[in-house]
This record gives structure tokens, sequence and C-alpha cells, in this order.
């Protein structure tokens, strides 16, 4: 199936459980949630994937074009909704994948039954009353400071792209991509998610949704997702002690209770 | 000995200085210790002296990112951290801290992440390095390199324009005559490759179509293939004979002083009655083939010798009548020369080509690119030119 290679799709848990979509953030790949998605796979049936561009998943298939907004990546977790035949999915994005499941939301409701927003951001940089948390010229900077661990990229990738002839295992492999991306890509991705603008999207989402906001995210402050919360017709907050962007990774324990406490009592009636 | 002496005695006063503390303080690089979300629990002096913060300032009170660029703290969030945690420890990170005094210091750093036996975060080690000049290198690396991509940028959009005034974007009407021509370059044309075809008229109802190819691809090659386009022309006006058009171009290219070598097919049409009158001289180039009102296909013309090599080559005019439903067909070795593993696409196929598409010039120069292109998978792997010259069944008789 050309989705799975495209995304580099992993599918865990029980088949025949209720799907739950994990959806990683700017800079890494999948990864990111091995510590959260243990407690689900008893349950429920999960899938985890790369944008395209990121980790492990194809290159080849970058389209400038298509990823030029944060739309394109939305229509790809639509795709993959139906490439699989997804329904009732319960999506769960970090960072700028909050926004992703939004606008997937908005375009295909008939999909979602449930949406976490794990530091989710409708906009980086501040706009009058609006306090995004940066500037723009913060975000020019991100760009530079990306360009500057550039060099470090070709060398650190050079190994990987010729293949090792110790045949590492493939947990190696893993790591040696995470968080490793072609740089024009990483740049194009940056601009697409830091100056996205998708404050007018969040009230055409009614899907039930699950804010988790961190202390001392520097990225998405708390001021941001309260209006998050404020601004979707049917969203609730919980403030985790997790600190930083990364709670998934920090504090996955207090993340994966959270998320867990939102399914069920959203929906009683599941098991 | 003394001199063994005084070694031993400065062995053992440096040993004596270079304590745990001292190690630790003096290190020639910055270092730092903090929690795992961050909190800076100890640093050493090199790196206060590095930043311009006293210690009090720093330790328990700040997260290691808050001393960097906010460019600098996201890249940290969305990349540093979470490498730090899946891997363990992350390398050669390009960061700006902000000193005390606002001031930005360029630094790489390196981390490693410290875990309890229960694989629980514990304590991250941090050792920075003033990466100033280095930075400043690496940045003028990155723009020699955008300067190179953009130049290659630009010398592929000039191959292309160069190429377009070498080749007639569309063929120009003559009348009694169906006339079309098509231009494939090899490979993604980004070079300027060596084929041209120019179609022009001498006089009234009396018309020049050469087809030819420069050896090599390129400026150099353009240049040449150029004064060729330009020569044939000009000669083309005052000389009626195919063949001494021909020799005036080799005495042209021998005069240059080119090491490169071209070959030319050279057809005068001269309208006759019903249909036309063509003189067909080969310098060296694949002879034209023609399509009869029946279907037949042979090749016209006599091998002459290629230009610019030797002094007067020999050259043959050869007349060659071309009646109502004939098609002549002029090409490059594009087109024969097409491979597919070790086999080529070679005359037969070409004929076979010729002899099948009935309709249009244009049907045919169609589709016989098009199968020269399905035979080698799509991409030419030479350039490819044709013109194909085709009398129409009952073809007017004005000019």
């Amino acid at each position: 199936m050309e989705i799975a290679a495209r995304h580099n799709l992993n599918l865990a848990g029980r088949p025949d459980g209720q799907p739950m979509l994990f959806a990683h953030g700017f800079g890494c790949d999948q990864n990111m949630w091995r510590f959260v998605t243990p407690k689900f796979t008893d349950e429920y049936r999960v899938v985890l994937f790369d944008h395209v561009g990121a980790g492990g998943s194809d290159l080849a298939a970058y389209d400038p074009q298509r990823y030029s907004s944060l739309h394109g990546y939305a229509q790809d977790v639509i795709d993959i909704c139906r490439g699989l035949e997804l329904t009732e999915v319960i999506f769960v994005g970090h960072s700028v994948s909050a926004m992703i499941g939004v606008l997937a939301a908005a375009k295909a409701p008939e999909l979602f039954a449930e949406l976490v927003l794990v530091g989710p951001s409708p906009r980086y940089i501040d706009d009058g009353d609006y306090v995004g948390g940066f500037a723009e010229h913060d975000i020019r900077e991100l760009l530079d400071s990306l360009e500057s661990n550039y060099l470090g990229w070709s060398t650190a990738m050079a190994p990987a792209i010729m293949g090792r002839p110790d045949q590492p295992e493939l947990g190696e492999e893993l790591t040696a991509s995470f968080c490793r991306t072609d740089p024009q890509i990483a740049r194009a991705f940056a601009r697409v998610t830091f100056l996205s603008d998708n404050r007018a999207d969040l009230g055409q989402v009614s899907t039930p949704t699950l804010v988790l906001q961190c202390a001392n995210d520097i990225i998405a402050p708390v001021g941001v997702g309260e209006f998050v919360r404020d601004t979707m017709p049917n969203a609730t907050m919980v403030q985790l002690d997790a600190t930083g962007h990364c709670p998934n990774l920090s504090a996955p324990d207090e993340t994966a209770d959270a998320i867990a406490q939102f399914l069920h009592r959203s929906s009683p009636a599941r098991r | 000995m003394t001199t063994g002496g005084e070694a031993l005695d400065a062995f053992l006063a440096a040993l004596l200085v270079d304590d745990a503390a001292e190690l630790y303080d003096r290190a020639p690089c910055g270092y730092l210790s903090t929690t795992p979300d961050g909190t800076i629990v100890k640093v050493n002096q090199t790196f206060l002296t590095l930043v311009g913060y006293e210690r009090e300032e720093l330790v328990g009170r700040l997260r290691f990112a808050q001393l960097l660029s906010v460019g600098g703290r996201i890249y940290h969030e969305t990349h540093y951290a979470p490498m730090l945690r899946m891997q363990g420890a992350a390398h050669e990170i390009a960061l700006d801290l902000i000193r005390r005094d606002g001031t930005r210091l360029p630094v790489l750093v390196n981390s490693v992440l410290q875990s309890d036996p229960d694989g629980r975060p514990v304590v991250v080690r941090t050792a920075v390095f003033d990466a100033t000049q280095r930075r400043e290198y690496e940045r003028e690396l990155l723009r020699a390199k955008e300067r190179a991509e953009a130049s290659e940028a630009r010398s592929t959009a000039l191959a292309r324009t160069l190429q377009q005034t070498l080749i007639p974007p569309t063929p120009p009407a003559i009348p009694g005559l169906d006339l079309a021509a098509r231009y494939r370059p090899a490979g993604d044309g980004g070079e300027v490759g060596g084929d041209f075809y120019d179609i022009f008229q001498v006089g009234v109802g009396d018309w020049v179509v050469v087809i030819g190819d420069v050896c090599g691809k390129g400026v150099d090659a353009a240049v040449v293939t150029a004064l060729v386009r330009y020569t044939l022309r000009a000669v083309a006006v005052e000389h009626a004979r195919p063949a001494q058009a021909l020799t005036l171009v080799n005495q042209v290219l021998r005069r240059h002083g080119t090491a490169r070598f071209c070959t030319v097919a050279f057809v005068r049409l001269r309208h006759a009655g019903l249909g036309w009158e063509a003189l067909v001289s080969s310098a060296g180039h694949p002879l034209p083939m023609l399509r009869d009102a029946a279907g037949a296909v042979r090749e016209v013309g006599r091998p002459g010798t290629l230009l610019g090599v030797i002094d007067d080559p020999p050259q043959y005019d050869v007349p060659v009548p071309l009646n109502p439903g004939d098609a002549l067909l002029l090409y490059t070795d594009g087109v024969p020369e097409a491979r597919n593993g070790t086999e080529f696409y070679g005359d037969q196929r070409t004929a076979a080509v010729l002899a099948r598409e009935r309709g249009t010039a244009s049907d045919l120069a169609a589709a016989l690119l098009a199968d020269t292109l399905a035979f080698q998978d799509g991409t030419a792997r030479d350039d490819i030119a044709l013109v194909v010259v085709r009398v129409p069944e009952g073809a007017a008789t004005d000019s």
C-alpha cells in the first residue's frame, strides 16, 4: 500500500479497537510517542505515522507545493484515515500537528470522534491583543538556527545513507533518523508551522477536544492553550505538571493518564 | 640529573594544582549540570566567564534554555531536548547563548543525560564551546553553497535560452508543403546540446531545410552550432548547390580554429509542377529517409564527409523528386542510437514508424519522438532532433 511507505505507517494494539492516530510535531518523528502509546495498545488500535519529510517517511514524496500550508498535511491525515478505513478516530496531535488535526476535522468531521491537542498553538506570532509568544524576527532567527545545524546534518546523515556494513539493529536506525531531516524540508516545515494562523479554524470544529497544556512551555504558553479551549466550541483543558513543550517525552505517564481519563469520560459507554 | 629533577617537579606541581575542583572550574569549556527539565544546578567558572553571569544568578534560578536566543529555544524544545531524551545524548548542536549584557555568543553544545537504573532521567551534563569563529566560517560556507546553487540555476536557465535561439520555436509555413519539427534535449535539458535544425527561404518557391549535430555539449559547442547555423543561412543564399554550401561551411569551421566537427544534412526544396524537387546533400550525417505515396521507405542522398576535420572534403548533391503523398524525414543520431540495454533503436524501427504514420507531418514527428522516448524509458540519453517535410496529396501549386 503506497500510503504505508509514504508515511512509514506503524500499526499496533487491538486490530478491532477504536483507532487512535498519533501525529508528531515539528522537529522529530513518530518516536516522540513511544513512551505514551503502550498505555493504549490494550484497548485501542494505535496508528503511528511520520509526516512526509520527517523520520522514515518517503522524502521523495515531499512536494513543496502540497506542503506549502498546513492543509497539505491535514489532507495527509484524512488520506491515512480513508486509506486504512478508520472511523471514529481519536486524533492525538502534538505541537503543530494539533492544528493539522483541527484542519483535518474541519474538512472531514465524520472521520473523527475526539481530538487530543498536546501543546497546541493556532498562531505563534503576536498579533494585536493576541499573544502567541513570538515576534516575527524570532521566527527568522529559528530559520537561521536550523541553517546553522545544516552542516552537522550532512555529515551525520552520511553513514546512514551509505548503509552500514555492521548491520545495526533497527533501534539504532530509528534514532539515526530521529530529529534529522533534509534541511530544506525542515526549513520549509518550520516556515509553514511558525508562520501559520489557524485561529479562525478553531471555531469550525465541534468534535470533543482535549487541550493538554504544559507549564513553562515557551512554544505554546498557557494563554495560548486557554485561547484554544475558549475558541473551540467543545473543548476542555487539562494543565499538566510537566514542563516544556514535549510532555510525551518528559512526562509520558502523566500525559497518557490525562488522555485516558478524557477518553473514558467523554464516552463513558466505552469499555 | 638537574633537568630530570626539574621536569619531575613541574609534573608534580601540575598534578597538585589540577585537583578535581580546578579540573572542573577551569576546564577549557563551559560546563553545566541541569535537572531533566533544564534547571541549572551546577556551573563551572569557564561558563560563567563566557556568559558574564554570577553563579547565584543561574543556579536554581534559570533553565538552560532561558540562556538561549529565542530561535535557539525553539530549536532546543523541538530538536535538542527530544534527542537528548530519546538517545541519551546530543552532539555538536549549534546554538546562540545570550550573555548577561545582551550580546550573543555562538556555541557548540554537547549534552549527555544520566538516568537512574530504572531509566528515569536524573541529570543532564552539558559542555559548551565558544564557536564564534567557526560559526562565521560556516556562514561563509553556507553563503558559498547558496551562491553555487544560484549560479547553477542561472546556468541551466542560460542553457535553455541559448538552446531556444538555436532551434526555431515553430517551423515556418511553406505554401504547398506540410512541415513539422521536434527537438528533445538529453536528460533534464540542463545543458545545451549540439543538435540543431533550421528552415528558411532563399527565393520564390525555393527553401532550405538543414539538420545538424555539432560534437560535444555545453557553451563551447553552442558557439560552434551558432556559427554553423548562421554560416549555412548566409552561404545558402548565394550558392544554389547544397554541396557547395557545405564546402564553404567547412572552410569557415577550419579557419575558426575549433576542434569541434559537425555533421549536416542539407536539403534544398524547389517547387516543381505538382510536387517539389529536393536536392539532398549529407556531410557525414544520417541520410534522410523518404517515404513515397505507396508507403515504401528508402534512404536518399549519398554520404559525404563531416565538416571541420579535413580541407575540401567530398560532398555530393543528389536530386530527389518529392511527389504528393511523399514524406521526407531528417533526423539526428539521437533517434537511431536511442538505447534500451544493449539494443539500439536503429534505422529499421525509424523506417517502420515512417511507413506506418500516414497522417500529417506533425503526427509523424510526434509518433517518432514518442516511440524513440518510449524505447529508452522516457528519458533521452542524447539530444533528438527531427524534421518532417511532407507533400500533401493534391498539393496546391502556388508558391
